[in-house]
């Protein structure tokens, strides 16, 4: 305990006072042992050992006992600590539950199809079992690939706007109140809105990739704008002002100097913001309708992607209806595992490009 | 409005730092191009806007008796009260799931931000994270096949027998787990990533020097968190209450693949008389639907986009008093 | 599950003429090619004429898309080159995109109303509308939950009474008087419906007014009435799912689809008829065929109320919806080819084998070849 308190972080600081309280590791675990043989006592009482019924009374038996006996021994502040402590462990624990069962779930039911064919066959002329996804795979990528290609330019140049542009000038206010708006903007909405465009132009029952990668471009950019806009306010003022006064025309120090700063957010952000619109039913269910068969043209004809061939798995299993519950499981599987691949892409594009200094 | 523009044109041009020719036009388009996506923008939202009223208003003109179920033999009730029980269904099902993920939200982020050990916390924030992209169809499915029934089996008829005093548990128990409260779990279960993830964020930015001064004055973790981080994070985790419910109220598909309606109010949490939420019967009723049955859904998706729109700007509102 | 699938495949087969080498194989999960496509192409009459290419495009029923799936497969493997298209979304919404003009065809649940008639007279070439197709016909079966009850007779005044919230016990003795032989449970009576607008919903209903309109009194309606319980489940899927889960359940659901679920035997005059693909077609036989339209058309007004023996009374017919003329020959021939294998039986066998639906007689048939040969460019 010779360390001088100066050089300790808050979590050493904690760890510090707690390994100093007379309340003993061993006493701890004592308690919950006891805790937990109440519990089976309690729910035997009840009518019945279920494993689930013994470990929620052990849990609330546990809070419960560990407050009074910290509260006795080691007194009233402690004993209130050690109380929040175990409910904020105990609320991070039961909410597993539910996270691990949804991921579980999927993993489960959707390993049945996930198979070879299942990336390499369409629906077309599949009745009963059988079949794959592949034109929901590629429907998926053409329609969000084209999203992201409308949303996140226009994205960064508004965010570019809002921040070096059009400092608090009135259209800047204006469109920063419309980006909110927008991003309350329901999904099914968007999806009406796409929808209806198309028929305008294409008639009614228009149904397109493109139609849907409207909907997902309306949902998709503001969120672009907020997280570039977010990232752009981040980078330090002293940069830009170094490179005007070096001469350096405006637009030149934004494109070499604020978005190269940024760019390790702003990826992250757009794969974010890519992650969060691949994985959207209800406007596809609207704008690009259900085809069984690949449509490499997003300008017309129907286009499948993975949430809507997920959809239809439950809706419309077919007959006898366990392939289609399987084939439906197993294109929620492959959404899941495309959002991680996403998400580690996120994390490695932040982690390169991270800028010294920063965070 | 066009003066406006102008106006901004002026201004932005004013604090241009560049002198020569050549550089003036490369700030012109640069600028020019980046206003005219700010205006894309603006010319979007004004077309889903005036998209959204002008195919609501045959519903909002037309007599009352052809709205509404029924409404294709003259028997309709009119559009309030058939968006009535919606909207209060919309608001009732994304409470429920606010009183749940709230409190769990801030439990949560506190351990990941202050209980658990570094590393781990790095990663548990990433699957946090995660969670918060996962398609909500996923979640439906999850929700109708696993959740529902196991809790109509194992929970719900346990507060229905010991707590059937309080109204929101009485009533019979649909054995099927397609209640309120299975919706309600599943959106608080959707919306807890985002809750979760902006907490940990503002309860990680607290300033160092509080916490240790707190600290140091010898107060334990829970009161040092009471006096450093939970105050200075409140705004943050109201922020992302708020996200979290313009998330609920519009969620879609998790709600249409679950809950039972009935157009009523009711409180209760476990029967088959559930208000349905108005983003789950555009979906469920849209297909089917023709003529005017059409223009009554995108009217009360006008409402939907009212009230989003009133809870963004709140939590607008609030997350910009924390940066102020 | 597996069991009674397999029954009821080979039962749709049987009655369908087709041999059970075609395609009454087991429905295990390889990836080989599903039975409906194994059927030779030569059988089917769509083959007699040349084949087709380019797409055709129809959009409607939700409730014939299984069906749908099977007649793609089925025309899809005579004609290569030919891609038909099929937009479930809903009969209204098919109807109404079929009369823009939108698609080549429509699928839907009810026959086209005499102001959509009208305007179908506009949107196909020449002066002769559209004619409805009668293709799919499907048994609506009642379906319930009650372990220990295999087998249960219900009376029409019996079923109204239980939808429309009137009987509410399973012990009630509108139930128990038609079954002497069995004793129900007194338990609370959980009533399961679409929540979703259906074509389903809009036929059970249909029954359910025509037979006791003063107990159901909310006439033929797509989505369920307002304030009268129950509970909903959405599509079809999510109605077995609840009547499945919930001991007391009952339900109206597409027959092909209930799985292990118990079926009641409906009243029809004297006698309780089991719903079978037969029984479900003959409803169609005993019905009027809708006036003043075209004589190719074959819109039936089906006869809820018939005391004929060995008729199932609560059936779904869903229509094509197509053009007697078109604008090009291209156009024509796809049509007719398509709509021709699908009236054929193999194309019925297929739709029996992949959404247990009842093939239509052959009687009916040759009417529905007279009429698809009608099918020609306005001139």
């Amino acid at each position: 305990m010779s360390v001088s308190v100066a050089h300790l972080t808050s979590d050493e600081m904690v760890a510090h006072h707690f390994d100093s309280p007379p309340l003993a590791r061993r006493a701890t675990a004592a308690i919950a042992g006891a805790s937990m043989v109440i519990a089976v006592v309690l729910s035997a009482l009840m009518g019945g050992v279920a494993p689930a019924r013994v470990l929620a009374i052990g849990a609330v038996v546990y809070a419960l006992s560990i407050y009074v006996v910290s509260r006795r021994v080691e007194g009233r502040r402690r004993g209130f600590d050690r109380l929040v402590t175990t409910l904020v462990t105990g609320a991070f624990l039961l909410v597993t539950i539910p996270l691990v069962s949804v991921i579980w779930t999927t993993i489960d039911r959707g390993s049945a199809r996930f198979d070879s064919a299942f990336f390499t066959e369409t629906m077309r002329g599949v009745v009963g079992a059988g079949g794959g996804a592949k034109h929901a795979i590629i429907g998926t990528l053409i329609i969000t690939g084209l999203a992201a290609l409308m949303s996140v330019p226009i994205g960064i140049l508004v965010a570019i706007y809002l921040v070096e542009y059009g400092r608090r000038n009135r259209l800047s206010s204006m469109i920063t109140t419309m980006v909110d708006v927008m991003t309350g903007i329901p999904s099914i909405v968007a999806g009406l809105f796409a929808y209806s465009l198309f028929a305008v132009f294409q008639g009614p029952g228009a149904r397109s990739g493109l139609a849907g990668a409207v909907a997902l471009t309306v949902l998709m950019t503001p969120v672009v704008v907020r997280a570039t806009e977010e990232m752009l306010r981040l980078v330090p003022n002293d940069l830009r002002e170094a490179a005007f006064a070096l001469g350096v025309p405006k637009w030149k120090t934004i494109v070499k100097v604020v978005l190269p700063t940024a760019i390790g957010g702003i990826l992250t952000g757009i794969t974010l913001a890519i992650a969060r619109v691949i994985g959207e039913t209800a406007p596809l269910l609207i704008a690009c309708g259900l085809a069984q068969d690949t449509n490499l043209n997003p300008l017309s004809g129907r286009m499948t992607t993975l949430p809507v061939m997920s959809y239809y798995g439950y809706v419309a299993p077919g007959f006898p209806p366990e392939a289609g519950y399987d084939r439906g499981w197993a294109a929620a599987l492959v959404l899941i595992i495309i959002v991680l691949a996403l998400f580690t892409v996120a994390r490695v594009i932040a982690k390169v490009l991270q800028p010294k200094g920063l965070r | 409005m066009s003066t406006d523009i102008t106006d901004d044109i002026n201004r932005d041009t004013g604090d241009d730092f560049a002198s020569g020719q050549v550089n003036r036009v490369g700030d012109r388009v640069f600028s020019g191009m980046s206003r005219g996506a700010g205006l894309v923008i603006l010319v979007t939202l004004a077309g889903v806007a005036l998209f959204l009223i002008w195919r609501a208003l045959p519903a909002l003109t037309a007599d009352p008796s052809e709205i509404g179920p029924g409404g294709s033999e003259g028997n309709g009730s009119g559009f309030l009260p058939y968006v009535g029980t919606l909207v209060f269904g919309t608001v009732w099902a994304s409470v429920i799931a606010l009183s749940i993920a709230v409190p769990f939200g801030i439990a949560i982020a506190l351990f990941i931000s202050h209980y658990a050990p570094r590393r781990l916390s790095r990663t548990l924030g990433y699957v946090i994270d995660l969670l918060a992209a996962i398609p909500s169809v996923v979640y439906g499915l999850w929700g109708i096949f696993v959740l529902a029934p196991a809790m109509a089996k194992h929970v719900y008829p346990w507060f229905n027998d010991h707590l059937g005093f309080i109204p929101f548990f009485s009533g019979k128990v649909l054995a099927s787990g397609r209640s309120m409260a299975t919706v309600g779990l599943v959106l608080a279960v959707m919306i807890l990533p985002i809750i979760t993830a902006i907490s940990r964020e503002v309860f990680l930015q607290t300033p160092r020097l509080n916490e240790e001064a707190a600290l140091a004055l010898g107060a334990t973790r829970w009161e040092m968190i009471r006096i450093a981080v939970l105050p200075y994070g409140r705004s943050g985790v109201i922020s992302g209450a708020m996200l979290g419910l313009g998330r609920a109220l519009g969620e879609t598909m998790a709600v249409a693949l679950i809950l039972a309606p009935a157009n009523v109010y009711s409180f209760k949490l476990f029967t088959s008389q559930n208000p349905n939420t108005i983003a789950a019967n555009i979906a469920l009723q849209f297909p089917e639907s023709t003529g005017l049955e059409v223009n009554t859904l995108i009217a009360t998706g006008l409402v939907l986009f009212a009230i989003t729109l009133f809870v963004n700007v709140m939590s607008r509102r609030v997350s910009r008093g924390r940066v102020a | 599950m597996r069991i009674s699938s397999k029954r009821f495949i080979a039962g749709a087969m049987a009655a369908a003429f087709v041999l059970a080498s075609c395609g009454g194989d087991d429905d295990t999960t390889t990836t080989d090619a599903p039975p409906v496509t194994d059927t030779p192409g030569a059988t089917t009459p769509g083959s007699d004429m040349a084949p087709v290419s380019g797409t055709l495009v129809g959009a409607g029923s939700s409730a014939q898309a299984a069906a749908m799936a099977a007649w793609q497969a089925g025309f899809q493997a005579v004609n290569p080159d030919a891609t038909v298209e099929y937009d479930p979304i809903g009969s209204g919404g098919g109807r109404e995109q079929f009369l823009a003009g939108a698609t080549d065809f429509a699928g839907s649940d009810a026959y086209l109303k005499d102001e959509e008639y009208q305007t179908s007279i506009d949107r196909c070439a020449g002066d002769q509308g559209a004619i409805n197709l009668p293709h799919y016909i499907s048994p609506i079966a009642v379906a319930y939950n009650l372990p220990g009850v295999d087998a249960l007779n219900l009376t029409p005044a019996a079923i109204a009474g239980i939808f429309a919230g009137t009987i509410t016990n399973w012990s009630d003795s509108a139930i128990t008087d038609a079954n002497p032989d069995i004793t129900l449970p007194d338990e609370d009576i959980n009533p399961v419906h679409r929540s979703d607008e259906s074509g389903t919903t809009e036929n059970f209903t249909d029954y359910l007014s025509a037979v006791q309109p003063d107990v159901w009194t909310y006439g033929k309606v797509k989505a369920w009435p307002e304030g009268i319980g129950g509970e909903g489940a959405p599509q079809t899927s999510g109605v077995i799912q609840s009547l499945n889960a919930g001991e007391g359940s009952i339900g109206y659901a597409d027959a092909s689809q209930v799985g292990e679920l118990s079926v009641a035997l409906i009243g029809v005059g004297d006698s309780f008829v089991q719903y079978t693909p037969e029984a479900a077609a003959k409803s169609v036989e005993v019905s009027n065929r809708v006036e003043g339209r075209s004589p190719y058309d074959f819109g039936f007004e089906l006869d809820r109320t018939t005391t004929a023996a060995g008729v199932y009374p609560i059936t779904l017919v869903s229509y094509h919806i197509v053009c007697l003329q078109y604008e090009d020959q291209a156009k024509v021939d796809f049509v007719k080819s398509f709509m021709t294998y699908v009236g054929s039986q193999a194309g019925q066998a297929a739709a029996a084998a992949a959404a247990g639906s009842a093939p239509i007689s052959d009687d009916l048939r040759t009417q529905l070849l007279e009429s698809i040969d009608q099918i020609s460019v306005a001139g």
